[in-house]
């Protein structure tokens, strides 16, 4: 493997897009405040200098406006990659994501197609109230079409932001938040590690090209009780939660919810016969359900308890409620008790 | 608090000047002067030509004559290939249209009395520009030759279908026509257009956009979110607004309320607008080449209103009758753009009645032919693709889901076969 560095996720991202840039002129980079400015959480600094205006370069207010163009330039042949600032604010280009980029190839019998891959960070636990801290993955995993991706450390995050960019289907990359600067293991009180200090092997990060391949789940802990299926910042809330409830979980990090790997999850539950799943998300209609439908369908005769859901509770996301309703270790720590005792 | 010296406030809804059993009027529409607009240097700065959108550029006048600085003075041979594109247009529409009263397809959609905007736009521009079109411009396709057998497999939806039967009647796409894929949500591909056209000054290529969208569509973000973004990266393309009086039922009274021109959008966003007679051949194409003339010189984005007509219902699904005078039509004050271009031809002296007649029956004849090669596999229901091609597409490669869902699909039609024998 090629030359490595300590980075956060912040830099292992910029990386990803850097690397890219460098390989393949068609790719660019553009959304609100990431030209110059490189970003509200830098994660294009430094591209517009290194690479040039036309490269990457600031959009005006218009989340429709920034993914149409982006399709646009997709059908023309460009690899571009836009960010929308926060996945709250993606929803003025909903019309645009589901009715156009992942139908376009669809309906033009494959003569036209969008490869874009759009960025945006996503999920709570920074005090972002209902407007900085929504998970909406769900929404594009219902759409047939689309790909959702969701790292949950800088070494999948380049590799999968890389294997996104270079992929011909649309993507929905999310990036959880929570993880740019370190891990978070749901515990809010506790002293923030940065990824460099964090002793994980996961912040080792090569410097130049790798891909993390798309639908390609990561077993990030073997154990033998209960399969715990979960992404993003939740990978970590996972651990500390299987620590807090002294069970032997095995922790399946999905990294892709479109593609899934359906092989990772189902050969899991099999061997251990129960199954946790946990999403930041709220609850009802969550992908949680659709992971569960697919765990009772395949697995239904090794199943020996319920399948249970930890999540976010119905409701816009409540600003000074955050940690009564964020899904934490002591919550997933309850489910996979209850998971083991079932008679 | 009570101000009851106030009046009580009353909501406004716009209404048409006339409708059904109503005398039709059109006193709203200023038709000008043909020839009488001065046409700007393509350099021109939009804060000097912001008198445009209210003006109407026309260029055949009343006595049949080609006049004005807008005149691309074409020669007669290019005028009669707009002709026939046009009337080949309205031909296969009729034809279409019955067939779907024959149950043949599940759709149609006639571009009549509009003709003129998508033939000469066609013949215009160049290849390898692309054009982003709505569904009421099938004479781009027309004017470059699209085989008719082809585009009746496509509205048949049978096993020749060029788009494998994945989407509706006439939502076509034909890449190597420079025809971008038509969806059914309407403002959309206004805002593609400027991101493509983005990617090609991007790639410094020379190709340049072309993009629709009704009066009813100007409503929509995406009208806003294109124009925003057109002007903000002087994106190489040529916007257009296709005023053909009516979204559906409603009335273009909606989305310009007070008979604003929607070419004076465009001085908000710092372009310019120009407002030009769509039933004129000369006139589309005199304004297009202007148009296309500023994107390929990095001038930027113009938009183009065509002031124009619906002549007839909005698909095979609406009855206009029912809400507006059934003569309406015929008193379109900016005539028929095929009459008007064949009167031009005549008063050329390159074309005659004889002439004429002896073209109607020839294209009606090579419709009538693709329609019956198109029958001969098939209309709605009698024939259709492969089941394989329902599971292609949906991504560049099929996940296992669509794998397993193609199996199980299959699987059943395989013991339902079994049952059966």
């Amino acid at each position: 493997m090629s030359e490595t560095k300590r980075m956060n996720m912040i830099q292992a991202l910029n990386s990803a897009l850097d690397v890219t840039m460098e390989r393949d002129p068609d790719v660019l980079v553009f959304g609100e405040d990431v030209g110059y400015f490189g970003g509200v959480f830098r994660v294009t600094e430094g591209l517009q200098k290194k690479h040039g205006l036309t490269r990457c370069f600031d959009a005006p207010l218009t989340e429709g406006g920034i993914i149409g163009a982006a399709i646009g330039m997709g059908a023309y042949g460009l690899r571009p990659v836009p960010e929308i600032q926060f996945a709250d604010y993606i929803l003025p280009a909903y019309d645009q994501l589901v009715s156009e980029a992942a139908r376009l190839r669809y309906r033009s019998n494959g003569e036209f197609c969008a490869p874009v891959t759009v960025r945006t960070p996503y999920g709570g636990g920074i005090f972002g109230g209902q407007t900085h801290s929504q998970s909406p993955e769900a929404l594009f995993a219902h759409v047939t079409g689309l790909k959702t991706v969701i790292p949950s450390n800088p070494y999948d995050a380049k590799g999968l932001l890389i294997a996104s960019i270079e992929c011909d289907d649309p993507v929905i990359f999310l990036e959880p938040k929570r993880l740019y600067n370190g891990p978070f293991y749901g515990r809010p009180d506790e002293e923030l590690k940065t990824w460099d200090k964090s002793g994980l092997a996961t912040a080792e990060v090569p410097l130049g090209h790798y891909e993390v391949p798309l639908g390609r789940a990561a077993l990030t802990r073997e154990g033998s009780e209960v399969t715990v299926l979960a992404y993003g910042t939740m990978v970590h809330v996972a651990l500390a939660g299987i620590e807090e409830s002294g069970v032997d979980a095995e922790l399946i990090d999905l990294r892709s919810i479109v593609p899934l790997d359906i092989d990772a999850i189902t050969a899991s539950v099999r061997k251990t016969g129960r199954c946790v799943i946990l999403h930041e998300a709220t609850r009802f209609g969550g992908f949680g359900g659709e992971l569960s439908a697919l765990v009772q369908e395949r697995c239904f005769d090794h199943l020996r308890a319920p399948i249970e859901r930890v999540a976010g509770y119905d409701m816009p996301y409540p600003h000074a409620f955050e940690w009564d309703y964020f899904p934490g270790p002591i919550r997933l720590a309850e489910a996979l008790l209850t998971a083991v005792e079932y008679r | 608090m009570t101000k009851s010296n106030l009046p009580r406030l009353q909501l406004h809804i716009p209404e048409p000047p006339s409708r059904p059993g109503e005398e039709v009027t059109f006193a709203h529409v200023n038709r000008g002067e043909a020839g009488a607009v001065s046409r700007p240097d393509i350099a021109v700065h939009e804060s000097e030509v912001r008198d445009l959108p209210y003006k109407l550029i026309r260029v055949l006048d009343d006595d049949n004559q080609a006049v004005g600085e807008w005149d691309p003075k074409l020669a007669p041979e290019t005028l009669i290939k707009g002709l026939r594109a046009m009337m080949l247009t309205r031909t296969f529409d009729d034809r279409l249209f019955r067939a779907h009263r024959q149950g043949k397809t599940s759709f149609y959609m006639k571009s009549t009395g509009e003709e003129a905007i998508a033939a000469a736009q066609s013949m215009a521009l160049d290849k390898g520009d692309m054009f982003f079109p709505t569904y009421r411009a099938m004479a781009w396709l027309h004017a470059r030759n699209y085989p008719l057998t082809t585009l009746c497999n496509q509205i048949f939806s049978n096993a020749e279908d060029p788009l494998a039967g994945k989407q509706l009647p006439i939502l076509l796409s034909a890449r190597d026509y420079d025809f971008y894929s038509i969806s059914g949500n309407l403002g959309v591909r206004f805002v593609h257009a400027v991101g493509w056209a983005m990617a090609s000054a991007y790639k410094n290529d020379t190709k340049i956009s072309l993009a629709y969208v009704g009066d009813g569509t100007t409503a929509e973000g995406d009208f806003h979110e294109a124009m925003t973004f057109a002007a903000a990266y002087r994106a190489p393309t040529i916007l257009c607004v296709t005023n053909n009086q009516y979204a559906i039922s409603s009335f273009a009274g909606f989305a310009a309320p007070e008979r604003l021109p929607f070419a004076a959008k465009a001085l908000a966003y710092g372009f310019p607008g120009i407002k030009v007679d769509g039933n004129d051949f000369l006139a589309v194409w005199g304004a297009t080449q202007w148009a296309a003339e500023r994107a390929r010189t990095n001038n930027g984005p113009t938009l183009i209103e065509f002031y124009t007509y619906r002549a007839e219902g909005h698909s095979t699904s609406d009855d206009p009758s029912a809400y507006r005078p059934k003569d309406e039509a015929a008193h379109w004050p900016l005539g028929d753009p095929v009459e008007r271009l064949k009167d031009h031809l005549i008063a050329l002296g390159a074309w005659d009645e004889e002439k004429h007649a002896a073209l109607e029956a020839e294209l009606k004849d090579k419709v009538k032919v693709a329609v019956k090669e198109a029958e001969a596999i098939g209309t709605l229901g009698q024939s259709k693709p492969p089941i394989e091609e329902m599971f292609e597409d949906v991504f560049a490669e099929k996940d296992w889901r669509l794998k397993e869902q193609l199996r199980e699909l299959k699987a059943r039609r395989a013991r339902r076969e079994g049952e059966g024998a």
